[in-house]
C-alpha cells in the first residue's frame, strides 16, 4: 500500500472497503457461517464460538443505527476538530466506527439510536506516495 | 493454602520527574515499601516488575541494579493500565502456591504529556478522525454515552465525579494535585471529548509503587500488625462481545472480575467499606459503579447524585483522588490503588480516612483488555 501504482483509482483507507469497478463501494464483513458472527477482517477461528468453519465474505448494509458517539474538541496534530466520533450497528449484522456529517457537532443535535446511512466519500487524506483514499462516513438516514 | 498478606506497601508522590530516570523512580518505591515491611532486599526471594512504556527494557532487573543484586528471578510485566496489579497478582501467585515466602511487587511509569490512544498503523493513511477517534478520552466518553443511552445519565452527574475526586485529592499529599474543581469549573473546562471535558480526563505524570507480599507463616513470624490480608486477587480479559472490535467493553471483563473476587473473597460488595476504582475518564467511574456491583444497574446516577462515593457516604470511591487527580502513570497504577486501600485498612490514612475500614476492593481496566481486582482485609 505504500507505492503509487498509476493505473489503479484510489485506494480503501481500511480494508473491509470494497472498491468493485463499475460498481458502488461497500463494507464487507467476514461472517462465522457457524454463529453468524460478523468480524471486520478475516479469522482463524470464531471468537465467539471457536468455530474453525470457513468465514463467508458478506457485504454489509449500507444502513444502520447510532450507537452511541462523542464529539471530539482535541484530536492529534493537524486533525481537524470538532468532529462527531459515531459508533453504527448496522442493519443485518456488524458494527463499525466512523465519522457522522450532516449534522452539527454538538450533543443536542445528534440523536441517540437515529437511523443513519453509510456513504463513500474520497477521505481528504493522501498517503507519503500522493495515493488518494476512499473512505466510508455516515450521515442521518435520507 | 495459606493466605497472602501485604506486609509493606507505599508509593512515591505522583508527579513530572523529567530529570530522573524511570528506574531511579521504582526504586525510590521499592525501598519504601521495603522499609514499611521492615525487610531488605536480601529478604526477597522473587521480584515482579510492572511498567508499560519501556516493556522491553528488563526495567524490574535494572531496578535491582539500584537497590540490591541478589539474583532472585525477575519478571517483568505489560498489561496496559492493568500492568502494576498485574505485576502484584502474580507476586501475590508465587507466595500462594507455596514458592515464596517473600516477595516483591513494583510497578513504575514515566508518561509524556498529551494523549494516549490510537494513531493507527504505518501504512497508507492515519484513521483518526477520519474514522471516528481513537483518543482514550474519545473512547470513554462513547462508553459514557452508552449509560446515557440506557439510563439517561447526564454530562452534569459525570461532571460530579471529577468534583468528588479532585475534593478528596485535597486531603493526599501524594496526589498530583491538591485542587478543589467545582461543578462549573469541571463542566466550563476545554472540552476534550463529549462529554470529557479535560478536568474529566486522567492525569498523565509519573510514578512508582511497591509492595512486599508475604506468606502467612511469614507474616505471623513478623507479627508487625499491619499486614494486610489479600481476601482475592482476580485477572480477565474481555470475552467476546458483539461491539468489542470497535467499542472496548469495559463493562463485562470487569463485572466478571468482580464475580470471581467476590467468590474468592467470600464477600459481596454491601461488606466493602472502601473502593479504588480505575476512573480513567469521569464516566468510566459511572459505569463501575455498577459493574462492581456498589449499586443496581442504572443508579449510578444517584449515588453520585446523593454523595454515596464521597468520603463520609455509604461507600466511598476513590478517595485518594484517583487517576483524575491523584494521577495515572500506568505501571504504576495498580500498586498504587493497593497502597491506598491498605492504608485506611490500617488506619494509616489521616484526613481522608474511612472510619472504622475493614475491607476495601481495588480495580483497574486496560483496554485491549486486562481487569484486576482485589479485596483486601483489615490487619487481624
Ligand atoms: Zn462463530
Amino acid at each position: 500500500m505504500s507505492e503509487k501504482v498509476e493505473s489503479s483509482g484510489p485506494l480503501p483507507a481500511v480494508p473491509y472497503i470494497k472498491l468493485p469497478e463499475g460498481a458502488d463501494p461497500y463494507l464487507e464483513g467476514q461472517k462465522c457461517s457457524s454463529c453468524g458472527a460478523v468480524y471486520l477482517g478475516q479469522r482463524m477461528a470464531c471468537g465467539k464460538c471457536f468455530s474453525r468453519e470457513k468465514f463467508e465474505a458478506v457485504k454489509l448494509s449500507d444502513r444502520g443505527t447510532l450507537h452511541v458517539f462523542s464529539i471530539v474538541h482535541r484530536s492529534f496534530p493537524g486533525v481537524e476538530v470538532p468532529f462527531v466520533s459515531a459508533i453504527v450497528d448496522l442493519e443485518g449484522g456488524g458494527t463499525v466506527k466512523g465519522n457522522l456529517v450532516g449534522v452539527e457537532p454538538e450533543p443536542g443535535s445528534v440523536e441517540l439510536g437515529m437511523p443513519v446511512d453509510v456513504f463513500f466519500d474520497d477521505a481528504g487524506r493522501k498517503d507519503g506516495d500522493g495515493n488518494s483514499y476512499v473512505s466510508y462516513f455516515f450521515r442521518p438516514a435520507a | 493454602m495459606g493466605d497472602v498478606y501485604i506486609q509493606g506497601v507505599d508509593m512515591i508522590r505522583f508527579g513530572r520527574f523529567p530529570d530522573r530516570s524511570l528506574t531511579s523512580l521504582g526504586a525510590e518505591a521499592a525501598l519504601l515499601a521495603l522499609d514499611d515491611a521492615g525487610l531488605n532486599m536480601g529478604d526477597m526471594q522473587a521480584a515482579w516488575c510492572g511498567n508499560l512504556g519501556q516493556a522491553g527494557g528488563m526495567v524490574g532487573q535494572r531496578v535491582l541494579q539500584e537497590i540490591g543484586q541478589t539474583g532472585i528471578p525477575v519478571v517483568n510485566v505489560a498489561n496496559a493500565c492493568a500492568t502494576g496489579a498485574t505485576a502484584f497478582r502474580e507476586a501475590w501467585m508465587g507466595v500462594k502456591a507455596g514458592l515464596y515466602d517473600v516477595v516483591l511487587a513494583v510497578g513504575v511509569e514515566q508518561m509524556g504529556r498529551g494523549l494516549l490512544g490510537g494513531a493507527g498503523g504505518s501504512k497508507g493513511i492515519s484513521k483518526e478522525g477520519l474514522l471516528g477517534s481513537g483518543i482514550m478520552p474519545c473512547v470513554f466518553a462513547e462508553a459514557g454515552v452508552e449509560h446515557t443511552r440506557s439510563y439517561g445519565t447526564t454530562f452534569e452527574q459525570f461532571a460530579q465525579v471529577s468534583v468528588k475526586n479532585h475534593h478528596h485529592s485535597t486531603m493526599n499529599s501524594k496526589a498530583m494535585y491538591q485542587k478543589e474543581t467545582p461543578l462549573e469549573d469541571v463542566m466550563g473546562a476545554e472540552m476534550i471529548s463529549y462529554p470529557n471535558t479535560k478536568l474529566m480526563c486522567s492525569v498523565n505524570v509519573d510514578g512508582a509503587a511497591a509492595a512486599v507480599l508475604v506468606s502467612e507463616k511469614k507474616a505471623r513470624e513478623l507479627g508487625s500488625g499491619r499486614a494486610v490480608k489479600v481476601r482475592a486477587s482476580a485477572l480477565t480479559s474481555d470475552p467476546y462481545s458483539d461491539r468489542d472490535l470497535v467499542m472496548p467493553d469495559i463493562n463485562t471483563c470487569t463485572r466478571n472480575a468482580a464475580a470471581v473476587a467476590y467468590e474468592m473473597a467470600g464477600v459481596g460488595p454491601d461488606d466493602l467499606d472502601l473502593v479504588e476504582l480505575h476512573d480513567c475518564f469521569a464516566t468510566a467511574e459511572i459505569l463501575h459503579y455498577e459493574n462492581l456491583g456498589l449499586c443496581k444497574d442504572g443508579d449510578a446516577g444517584r449515588l453520585i447524585d446523593e454523595g454515596e462515593t464521597a468520603l463520609g457516604g455509604r461507600i466511598p470511591v476513590n478517595v485518594s483522588g484517583g487517576l483524575l487527580s491523584k494521577g495515572h502513570p500506568l505501571g504504576a497504577t495498580g500498586i498504587a490503588n493497593i497502597y491506598e486501600v491498605s492504608t485506611h485498612l490500617r488506619g494509616e490514612a489521616g484526613a481522608r480516612q474511612v472510619e472504622g475500614a475493614r475491607l476495601g476492593l481495588t480495580h483497574v481496566i486496560g483496554l485491549g483488555s486486562a481487569c484486576a481486582i482485589h479485596v483486601l482485609e483489615k490487619p487481624a
